[in-house]
């Protein structure tokens, strides 16, 4: 194996591409190293990009928007205030995942790029509207976060390429987000279904909202239809109904040790409508 | 081989590994620390954290070559000399272990904990506690040890 330490992207997504063998980019490392102990994935070339400048950098632009350093950890955006202030969802969701010691290291590219269905971070990250910015052998260019996943393990990312950064959306007035999952302890666990709402509110009335549901399909899906069932309402007992009616009908679990198809299916349609009480009550502050 | 220069408990230190090889295998193996134990070695246990740039993180999921230019804490660092630090004189008078194997990442762990909260509640010993496994006590013992630890440093300061 050959550990690369690029000092830019450019330079990292060059390596990558001049790869012949089994490659992989090094952020926090608690999947590929998992990966890596365990025989799994053993890397020819293992491209660490903790060294390139901005990487574990934590910046709002002059429009509200974010930029979040593909390196930075859950540590450190758990301590970021102002990130809080404006997307709890999103931070609380990364904060969910493992302990103290994999916070110290876990980032927010790393979860959408190991490409699991359950990963915690990603329908936070879709709910909020999240991009992120790729760079590879012909050029740069930015895609939404729900654009990433394809299927277990596998992303949309062509041979070369790298995120980057991850970029949130300015939060506006009145807008809240959420992030909810259930397992069956109160730590250290997988997600049997995640649920992501964000939305924003002109008074009680919401006027925008997306909805994301982990582990319920082969990727973590957008649920325009459960989004659409808020939006005009005062998250009434007939919009949560209808919330919950779609993303219930957005479900095609699996059936395994952590969960039915059935008990899946029914569950995210609970968390989608506890999410979105959250997120509306945080909207409304 | 790769060589890296780093701080390990506040020696410059130099080795050259391999690019496969842990920070777990290099402090056990290269540079004599043995205080941090491989338990699962995929990061689930905690048995191996040590402190990187002040964060607990578990050394089996740290390739030793990241270690370039940072700065690592180990148990072997914890004691001063041989005077031992509150925590783990109140392991010993709480009997806040048994095997031993998982006591060492505890103490570096929950050292990270005090000096960032000097006064946690007994549910943010536990929650930050959660990557540190125990098969031995039930992690009571661990727990009253680091809250009546924590307790001695504050009355100390």
């Amino acid at each position: 194996m050959r550990y690369h330490t690029p000092s830019s992207f450019e330079d990292a997504s060059a390596i990558a591409a001049a790869a012949t063998g089994v490659t992989r980019f090094l952020a926090g490392g608690t999947d590929v190293l998992v990966q890596l102990r365990s025989d799994l994935v053993t890397p020819d070339d293992l491209i660490d990009i903790k060294q390139i400048a901005g990487v574990r950098d934590i910046t709002r632009r002059d429009d509200g928007s974010w930029r979040i350093g593909a390196a930075v950890s859950g540590a450190e955006l758990a301590e970021h205030e102002a990130l809080i202030a404006e997307w709890p969802g999103v931070v609380e969701a990364l904060e969910l995942i493992g302990s103290t010691q994999i916070q110290a290291r876990c980032t927010l590219a790393g979860n959408l790029c190991n490409g699991s269905p359950a990963a915690d971070s990603v329908p936070a990250m879709i709910a909020a509207g999240a991009t992120v910015n790729v760079v590879g052998p012909e050029g740069t260019r930015e895609i939404a976060v729900e654009d990433v996943p394809t299927g277990p393990g596998m992303t949309s990312l062509r041979p070369g390429e790298v995120v980057s950064a991850v970029n949130l959306p300015a939060r506006g007035e009145s807008g809240g987000d959420a992030y909810l999952r259930f397992i069956p302890r109160t730590e250290m666990d997988i997600a049997v279904v995640g649920a992501g709402v964000s939305l924003s509110r002109d008074g009680d009335t919401i006027t925008a909202a997306r909805v994301a549901l982990g582990a319920v399909a082969p990727t973590v899906l957008l649920v325009e239809e459960a989004g659409a069932a808020l939006v005009g309402s005062a998250l009434d007992d007939m919009a949560l109904a209808a919330l919950a009616k779609a993303a219930e009908a957005a479900c095609r679990p699996i059936s395994d040790k952590r969960g039915t198809v059935e008990f899946r299916t029914h569950v995210a349609g609970v968390l989608a409508r506890r999410a979105a009480r959250i997120a509306y009550d945080r909207a409304g502050v | 081989m790769i060589h890296v220069s780093t701080t390990v408990n506040g020696d410059a230190r130099e080795f050259l590994c391999d690019p496969r090889e842990t920070l777990l295998d290099v402090l056990r193996d290269r540079l004599e620390l043995t205080g941090a134990k491989e338990g699962c070695g995929t990061g689930d246990c905690g048995a191996c954290t040590v402190v990187l740039d002040g964060r607990p993180v578990c050394s089996c999921l740290v390739l030793a070559a990241e270690a370039q230019g940072h700065e690592i804490g180990t148990v072997e660092g914890v004691s001063d000399g041989e005077d031992l630090h509150p925590l783990q004189r109140k392991f010993i008078e709480h009997a806040a272990l048994q095997c031993g194997i998982c006591t060492p990442g505890i103490l570096v762990a929950a050292k990270a904990l005090l000096e960032r909260d000097p006064d946690p509640s007994e549910t943010e010993v536990r929650y930050w506690l959660a990557g540190n496994l125990c098969r031995c006590t039930g992690y009571d013992k661990i727990v009253r040890a680091v809250l009546d630890a924590a307790s001695e440093m504050r009355e100390a300061t």
